[in-house]
């Protein structure tokens, strides 16, 4: 495809070395943020010890909560958020832990809360490295969940994660995962757009009134919001009699990210000039490949670099990079592997007694194929194991002869541990 | 005009967010109650513990005398056990 | 692609000098990483830190296995750690290093002509500049005389944008002063 001039161009775009954490505190620094509320937790202390620093200096108007506890940061966002205020944290491993409960809460009661989780995985033994258990042990909370690949993504992201988050067609709040440290702590070229140009595309501040709803005793739609001039209730019990119902909505949500997902990445590309795939899917030479290996997370770019290497010795592969995991885009994904002779699919989390998380879900995607392609789940990189490039070849090595050969004996495979 | 939705409600006629429907006032929760508490108005002593004690905000003061809102109280006795001159008796509801 | 791999002691300032080079190249026009090899830093305890510098978007995550150019801060480490471990054949070792040439590539435990080894006075040129045994600049300076990968006014914007005032004078004055003073050996 070929693509326009973006409308501000890389030359009017502010360039700077920053890590993964700092281009997210710039991001939401740039996002007209009314409210933070934040515990620190390497490997994302970085974001809030920054955000912080703009807060004392004067250069966000932002409401800084430092909270006791995660729980308290995610209950304190909710609060904010059902008050109508545009609210951030962030948070990982642990600490993302003990914000369970209220992960639930900020979800059903339709909350367009913005995280950023830098991936770490959970104890123990107590790690600090990357890994993505944290990211997984969310993922039935009801949250959009994006993963990203480099630091200039993270902040790319951050920004479309309120206009995705806000939508009247999704209200529902979103998690941006960066790679602990391969990301949080990697300096890179950024590329940032100037403030103007940032709250243009998110329509200044968030402007809660925009959603209404119908209850019996108000003659008009109110804001869904907090409102002492208009009180509404938000979450009180529900029984067997309406609960599975207020589910629903989550359900028929979800179902409505995906296209807001595009949408609002298409519009940030024309502005910036940065795609990443069509926003949910980023696929490389997967056309005539017989071998596609599917990953999240900084991986990504890793996979792609040996592939890259492997196409010109001739070796039929080609990568997905999974950009959105919640909701899962099944279909766009069956859609890209069903040619395929083997999958890989590439976790960096692993559900203990059954497979990977993205595994499960590629099960899922695959199975109305009427032929389907070999599968195989490739853990790797827990606690921050590194993924070397040789690794990722003696990976696609191993998946050459498992074409050749048509089938596969253990599904479970792992990369990089020490039998 | 839209027509009424059916009761009970699908989710299509339903508020996001969780939110109720109705008022919490339209669950008539009177009906719950095994006791109903009559207050003793020449006994009292207008110390209005009964007021605070209430859960369900269903001790009324009228500016006289003390009432109760039936509609919403629940029996639960709190109000006759909290007050200091015994001037609510807890008696069982009538049959019909 | 060229890999960096940076060693020195905790709070010699490793991985800012990698963040330097890293700036400098970025406002030469390059796309670039730097990172450590990530763990809790303690003062003393042994550090490595990575650059990667490209023409290119830099698209791999991973740790730096096969080096282009290693730099050593702290020529106490080379007892311990074999530095050139992975280093390409013809890659650059640049120490900071007082004593002869000779016994240098037996400190490396190499042969000559395998790598370009360069030495410079570092601590000396720290100690004298900043009056703190703070290395790091110093081997951009070597870094910079040895491989030309970075250009002097991008090192000067970085090093401004990093530090205060007068702070960045001085490391730009030390930065140019072992440029000088480095040596192939
Ligand atoms: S019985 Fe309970 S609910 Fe009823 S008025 Fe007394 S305190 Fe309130
Ligand atoms: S507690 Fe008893 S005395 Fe006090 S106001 Fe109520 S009924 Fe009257």
């Amino acid at each position: 495809m070929v693509y326009g001039m973006p409308r501000i161009p890389p030359e009017k775009q502010i360039l700077k070395a920053l890590n993964g954490d700092e281009a997210v505190a710039y991001a939401v620094k740039q996002s007209l943020v009314d409210v933070v509320a934040a515990y620190p937790i390497t490997p994302q202390t970085i974001i809030v010890e920054k955000f912080s620093e703009f807060v004392a200096d004067g250069e966000v108007h932002t409401e800084f909560v430092p909270v006791e506890s995660e729980h308290s940061a995610m209950s304190t966002v909710v609060g904010a958020a059902a008050a109508g205020a545009r609210a951030f944290t962030a948070t990982a491993a642990n600490g993302l832990a003990l914000m369970w409960e209220i992960l639930y809460i900020a979800a059903s009661l339709r909350l367009p809360i913005v995280m950023a989780v830098a991936n770490r995985a959970l104890s123990a033994p107590i790690n600090i490295h990357c890994d993505h258990s944290d990211a997984m042990g969310m993922r039935d909370s009801g949250w959009v969940q994006l993963f990203v690949e480099n630091s200039q993504e993270a902040y790319d992201t951050v920004i479309q994660a309120f206009r995705i988050a806000e939508d009247p067609d999704v209200l529902l709040p979103v998690a941006v995962n960066l790679d602990g440290f391969f990301l949080s702590h990697t300096l890179e070229n950024i590329r940032m757009l100037p403030d103007e140009a940032v709250h243009e595309f998110l329509g200044g501040y968030r402007d809660a009134s925009k959603v209404k709803v119908k209850v019996d005793y108000f003659e008009e739609p109110v804001p869904l919001m907090l409102n002492p001039a208009r009180p509404l209730s938000f979450g009180p019990l529900d029984l067997y009699d309406y609960y599975f119902e207020h589910k629903m909505h989550q359900v028929e949500a979800m179902k409505r990210v995906p296209e807001v997902v595009r949408r609002v990445h298409d519009e940030y590309a024309e502005l910036s000039g940065r795609r990443y795939g069509d926003g949910v899917l980023v696929p490389y030479a997967v056309e005539d490949a017989d071998i596609i290996i599917t990953v999240l997370g900084s991986s990504g770019g890793t996979v792609r670099s040996v592939v890259k290497k492997m196409r010109e010795r001739g070796v039929k592969v080609g990568t997905v990079r999974i950009r959105m995991f919640r909701p899962f885009p099944h279909r766009e994904l069956a859609e890209i592997l069903k040619g395929a002779k083997v999958v890989a699919v590439m976790d960096r989390a692993i559900s203990f007694g059954s497979y990977g998380p993205s595994f499960l879900e590629i099960n899922t995607a695959l199975y109305p194929l009427r032929e389907k392609p070999l599968l195989v789940n490739y853990v790797y990189g827990l606690g921050g194991r590194d993924l070397p490039p040789g690794d990722v070849e003696k990976m696609i090595e191993e998946l050459v002869e498992i074409a050749r050969r048509g089938e596969v004996e253990e599904r479970l495979r792992f990369i990089g541990v020490r039998a | 005009m839209a027509s009424e939705p059916k009761e009970p409600r699908g989710y299509r006629d339903l508020p996001i967010g969780a939110v109720p429907y109705k008022l919490s006032t339209a669950y008539l929760t009177g009906d719950w109650r095994a006791l109903r508490p009559v207050v003793d108005n020449d006994k009292c002593v207008k110390c209005m513990l009964c007021w605070i004690y209430c859960p369900d905000m269903a001790i009324i003061w009228d500016g006289e005398k003390i009432l109760v809102n039936y509609d919403y109280c629940k029996g639960c006795g709190i109000c006759a056990h909290e007050c200091p001159v015994n001037a609510i008796d807890m008696v069982p509801e009538p049959q019909e | 692609m060229v890999e960096v791999r940076w060693h020195g002691r905790g709070g010699q300032g490793a991985w800012t000098a990698s963040n330097l080079v890293a700036m400098a190249a970025m406002f030469d026009g390059k796309h670039v990483q730097s990172f450590p090899a990530f763990g809790p830093e303690r003062s003393g305890a042994p550090i490595v830190a990575f650059t990667r510098i490209s023409d290119e978007p830099i698209e791999i995550h991973s740790m730096v296995y096969e080096p282009d150019i290693v730099i050593v801060l702290d020529p106490t480490l080379l007892k311990n750690v074999r530095v050139v471990e992975g280093l390409k054949k013809g890659g650059f070792v640049i120490v900071n290093y007082e004593g002869p040439g000779e016994k240098l590539y037996k400190a490396l435990g190499v042969e000559k002509g395998v790598y370009r080894v360069y030495k410079v006075p570092a601590t000396k040129l720290a100690l004298e500049i900043l009056k703190r045994p703070i290395t790091n600049t110093a081997l951009i300076g070597a870094f910079i005389k040895a491989t030309g990968l970075v250009s002097l006014e991008g090192i000067e914007k970085a090093l401004r944008e990093r530090f205060p005032g007068p702070l960045a004078e001085k490391n730009m004055f030390l930065i140019k002063k072992s440029m000088e003073l480095a040596e192939e050996v």
